[in-house]
């Protein structure tokens, strides 16, 4: 069981990398985040 | 067991600047902008800090679930369920930076209340569940259609401390745009860090939604806390040490547990910070032990 779940986190990365999810996690975080500095 | 200890400080030195490298930043009012940023750190380091070289998994996370498809994200998903896998809340005595900060704040001479907890430490799931999960994919705008990141807005200390004073410091345009929610993060900020100063690591046992994500996987992480029964003499001394009240001797996987090693240190050789090998974790005989 454990060594399934390791194995499914890894699939879900890869996965999470082929749809391009990091770069949409870069193009927010490239930008100061208003919300996050209380500004919003 | 000094060693132990040094070995934390030195880790959480470490990791804390290898998750925030530009300092100069903090002078500046910038913010790093490079391909490092597609990666989140397993700590909660908030990627609007100029110091940041990389992602807050839980502001990407919610990056996602407020976004146009209210989806949640895998790669995130990924990272949080490898990360709690192997190393379970280890990231948070070790690797997370906030904690690295209550563990300085904590050092400030103030009287100390050691408090379980109860009842307090469910309120990070609730945290996790409404301002993570939740109130960003029911609370939409009614243009936009898209969500906001409750968390970030109306709660991360880290964002407040280490992202919004150094920015707002050192620009003027952004700071004359503060009103009542920056009261209000600062104020959030400032309780918590006056509470974390009185009981140990506060925040990350009360509100941190990562903790709360990690804790799920105290119990089977690869990396793991052990007690050999032949060797306790139920002393009680470790339960005297913990910072966090539980007692690790009988509960040596507490979901609280951040293998800070205090306990290792006054224990006589029973309890002990082990790693289950890889041929262990992947062995059926070692899911029959458990």
């Amino acid at each position: 069981m454990r060594a399934a779940f390791l194995i499914i986190g890894i699939v879900l990365i890869i996965c999470g990398v082929v749809q391009g999810e990091p770069d949409e996690i870069m193009r927010k975080a490239v930008t100061v985040c208003l919300e996050c500095i209380g500004i919003g | 067991m000094l060693k132990l200890i040094k070995t934390r400080l030195f880790a959480q030195t470490v990791f804390f600047f290898l998750q925030n490298p530009f300092i100069k930043n903090f002078f500046t009012g910038e913010i790093y902008r490079g391909s490092a940023k597609r990666v989140c750190t397993p700590g909660l380091n908030c990627y609007s800090c100029p110091a940041a070289a990389m992602s807050c998994p839980i502001g990407a996370a919610q990056l996602f679930f407020a976004g146009a498809k209210h989806s949640i994200s895998l790669f995130v998903t990924g990272i949080l369920l490898t990360a709690g896998m192997v190393f379970g809340r280890f990231i948070c005595g070790y690797v997370c930076p906030m904690g690295f900060f209550q563990d300085f704040i904590y050092k400030i001479k103030t009287p100390k209340l050691r408090l379980k907890l109860k009842i307090a430490r469910y309120v990070k799931y609730v945290v996790l569940a409404v301002f993570v999960i939740v109130l960003p994919m029911l609370i939409l705008h009614p243009l936009s259609g898209l969500g906001e990141a409750w968390f970030c807005k109306y709660i991360c200390p880290m964002g407040t401390i280490f992202a919004a004073f150094p920015i707002l410091a050192s620009n003027e345009a952004l700071r004359s745009l503060t009103g009542g929610l920056f009261a209000w993060k600062t104020a959030v900020a400032l309780a918590i860090i006056g509470t974390s100063a009185v009981i140990y690591r506060f925040f990350c046992r009360v509100i941190c939604p990562l903790g709360a994500v990690y804790s799920l996987f105290n119990g089977v992480a690869l990396v793991r806390m052990g007690c050999d029964r032949r060797k306790c003499t139920s002393c009680n001394r470790c339960e005297k040490v913990c910072n966090i009240c539980i007692t690790p001797a009988t509960q040596p996987n507490s979901p609280e547990c951040m293998r800070c090693g205090n306990c290792v240190r006054e224990c006589g050789g029973a309890l002990k910070i082990e790693s289950k090998s890889a041929y262990d974790y992947f062995s059926r005989n070692n899911e029959r032990s458990h």
